[in-house]
């Protein structure tokens, strides 16, 4: 029997369909008009519709980072693919798995310099897991299917996967395979038997533990094991921005975030603990400040992680443990189950004693009785109303900060934003994604007047796709992080932190036919949100809070410096 | 520390850009790198000479191991290997000069592969440091032009890089 012959653009369709995949967004341009008629003509998967390509990225980031699958995002060649360049970053550095399909001129025009041509692969070669360019339609379905097996496995990333015109038009059989084998990948999974043993070992010898936990707890769904394993230990856990509500938040054994805006007690805790678990985090220099002041405590170090090049890069380490961070961890507890004798209890207790004398500082701790409008404020309210049950979305800046501060997030997933690259715009396309993947679901995207500039024209998209996000701007009319570093280290002079000119957020919220809300007093910041999320359920609300233009974010230890050397209110 | 590091990757276009951007994106250091296909013509044969402490080296190969089109990775200093590297140049063989070349080429066990009234081309096969060695030998002169290929490795005896 002669087997029927797809088209290219026949082919990508039905791998997206194969691999399960129920959003794509995207932006439609020349050279994926043959995709896109096959989109028009299935029903497997919605296309969402986004206002900027990078807006596109985001949405399928936020959408994986959200749901643990893989995101997918569709642009045409040229300024499609370079509008995803800053997406395609952001995805990278938190390690995001996703696969971003560009189109591409038609291979006969590639290096002509033809009308949106640009090489793609060679701009997005620095900041994908791996990317491909598909010159045969018969290569086409095994391509897409390493892509997604790329983009999931080991330590997760984008792909992205180039597809010139002409290979969308031509034909070929289609089998899409069950499996695929690379014999030039195969990312470890298991950790070292013997490196395990040691690491059960050095945790019950410890006498100031910590268990210190990042972005891989989240992307290797390790958050129960970890879970058990500390409240078996008894022993206090830190996160980093990127992995918090991997440890559920209001949880005693919690200390919070640490880092450069990190609480007193786990910044503390980590400088001077004598034995430190560290799970799916990279000891990067948001989090351990100066490393030669980290490696003045004499500490022994016990390191998880999937991606053996994050071991023992900037820091050393003493037992390092390549491998899944769910199964090590399980494995671990295992041990410890078997060990029959748990850590030293007189230790613990004196560390947690002085644990609890760092935490007694209460470094969050701010003046709740302004009569402005204080950032923080606006979080806890958020974190109060919506129970702590909301999925929350941020920019970058100083509301990222205290919306890692103040929400205290209990479950994985919830806490979305772009920790590793800093990318300002991010929120509101992220926050599409995130509603995309949960309908019902509340989701706040925490902005500043800063962030929500970049990205603010997918209003229109949230409009047509009917996403119910609730926008909470945290408005001080300035750059905040920006001005807080101007502030401390360049004696006050604000060299273009101040944003003049800015809209009537709420008249514009309602010019794309949502609702708008300015609220300017303490009083009324509950009342505005209740109203947002009860009454206003189910269409996009855009609250502008009028905050102090002077906040600024505590703790902070200076770019440079160490643990121990933060600056306190 | 010189290491000189050696690796199979897939034969594909754009396996070495990986490979070169990766050493400029993190800043490593290369002082040679050659590539040529292997018996098996699915698999090019790379070999990488850098320069860095052991932290550097490491991260170096955990980096490479890294990239996808990357099959194996070996540090050859980590071990016992041959290195050969090939150098041609030109050098002057006009009047003095022409007895006096061809008997540096002899001394380092070159061969004069080209020929000309006022120019001769040495081949000049070795360890790099030998290739050096030849160059500070010679008048400099009479040097017109070098080419050198970088360091190619090889472990010895039973140590093979094969997939």
């Amino acid at each position: 029997m002669a087997e029927t012959e797809l088209t290219g653009a026949e082919i990508v369709v039905r791998c997206l369909a194969a691999e399960g995949v129920e959003h794509v967004f995207g932006y439609p341009g020349g050279a994926v008009l043959n995709i896109y008629d096959e989109i028009y003509k299935q029903d497997k998967f919605e296309h969402i519709l986004v206002r900027h390509e990078q807006a596109a990225v985001h949405a399928a980031d936020a959408y994986s980072r959200s749901t643990g699958k893989v995101g997918v995002a569709l642009v045409t060649s040229g300024p499609g693919a370079t509008n995803a360049v800053t997406g395609i970053a952001t995805a990278y550095m938190d390690s995001i798995p996703m696969v971003v399909i560009t189109g591409q001129v038609p291979t006969a025009a590639i290096g002509m310099d033809a009308f949106q041509e640009v090489d793609t692969l060679g701009i997005t070669r620095p900041c994908v897991k791996h990317n491909f360019l598909v010159k045969d339609v018969r290569d086409l379905t095994e391509t897409i299917k390493k892509a997604f097996y790329i983009a999931a496995t080991g330590r997760p990333g984008p792909v992205v996967v180039d597809i010139p015109k002409d290979v969308t038009q031509h034909s070929c059989p289609f089998h899409y395979p069950e499996t695929i084998s690379m014999r030039s990948y195969n990312p470890t999974s298991k950790g070292h038997g013997g490196q395990i043993k040691r690491a059960m070992q050095m945790l019950l010898e410890a006498k100031r533990p910590v268990i210190y936990t990042g972005g891989g707890v989240i992307l290797g769904d390790a958050d129960q094991q970890l879970i058990e394993l500390a409240r078996l230990l008894g022993y206090p856990v830190t996160s980093t921005l990127m992995g918090l509500g991997g440890y559920p938040s209001p949880d005693q054994l919690f200390l919070g975030m640490l880092g450069m805006h990190g609480t007193i007690e786990a910044n503390m805790a980590m400088q001077h603990c004598d034995v430190l678990l560290a799970v799916g985090a990279r000891f990067d220099d948001r989090v351990i400040g100066n490393p030669k002041h980290f490696a003045k405590e004499a500490r022994r170090i016990i390191h998880i992680d999937v991606d053996p090049s994050s071991i023992s890069k900037r820091v050393k380490v003493d037992v390092p443990i390549v491998g899944d961070v769910t199964k090590v961890l399980a494995e671990i507890v295992k041990l410890v189950h078997a060990a029959g004798h748990g850590p030293d209890q007189e230790a613990l207790k004196a560390w947690w004693a002085q644990i609890e004398l760092w935490r007694s500082q209460d470094c969050l701790n701010y003046d709740r009785n302004s009569s402005i409008i204080k950032p923080q404020f606006v979080v806890e309210k958020l974190y109060e109303v919506t129970q702590g049950d909301a999925f929350v979305t941020s920019d970058v800046g100083q509301h990222q900060m205290w919306a890692a501060q103040y929400y205290k997030f209990a479950k994985p997933r919830r806490w979305i934003n772009s920790g590793g690259l800093g990318t300002m715009g991010f929120g509101l396309p992220a926050a599409m994604g995130v509603q995309m993947a949960h309908p019902g679901a509340m989701v706040a995207c925490i902005t500043g007047e800063g962030s929500i500039q970049m990205n603010i024209q997918e209003l229109a998209t949230c409009q047509q796709s009917k996403l119910p996000i609730k926008i909470i701007l945290l408005n001080n009319g300035y750059l905040g992080m920006v001005r807080q570093w101007q502030e401390f280290f360049y004696e006050e002079r604000y060299a273009e932190s101040y944003v003049a000119s800015l809209p009537d957020f709420a008249k514009l919220a309602e010019a794309y036919g949502h609702v708008g809300m300015r609220i300017d007093k303490p009083e009324d910041v509950e009342p505005a949100l209740r109203k947002a999320f009860t009454e206003h359920k189910d269409e996009l609300v855009f609250l502008n809070f009028l905050t102090d233009p002077r906040e600024n974010v505590y703790p902070m230890i200076p770019a440079g410096k160490g643990l121990s050397e933060m600056i306190l209110i | 520390m010189r290491h000189i590091i050696s690796l199979l990757m897939e034969n594909e276009s754009g396996a070495l850009s990986r490979v070169a951007g990766l050493f400029s994106a993190r800043g490593y250091n290369i002082e040679s790198l050659t590539v040529a296909p292997t018996e098996d013509a699915s698999l090019s044969r790379m070999t990488i000479v850098t320069r860095g402490s052991e932290e550097v080296i490491e991260q170096i190969t955990k980096q490479l191991n890294k990239l996808i089109d990357i099959v194996k990775v070996q540090d050859l200093s980590d071990g016992d290997h041959i290195e050969r590297e090939l150098m041609l140049v030109k050098v002057k063989a006009s009047g003095e000069y022409r007895e006096e070349m061809k008997r540096m080429a002899d001394i380092f066990r070159g061969s004069i592969i080209d020929v000309s009234e006022k120019t001769y081309t040495i081949e000049l096969t070795g360890a790099g440091s030998k290739l050096d060695a030849f160059l500070e030998a010679l008048d400099s002169a009479a040097i017109l032009e070098t080419v050198r290929t970088g360091a190619s490795g090889i472990g010895r005896g039973e140590r093979i890089l094969k997939i």
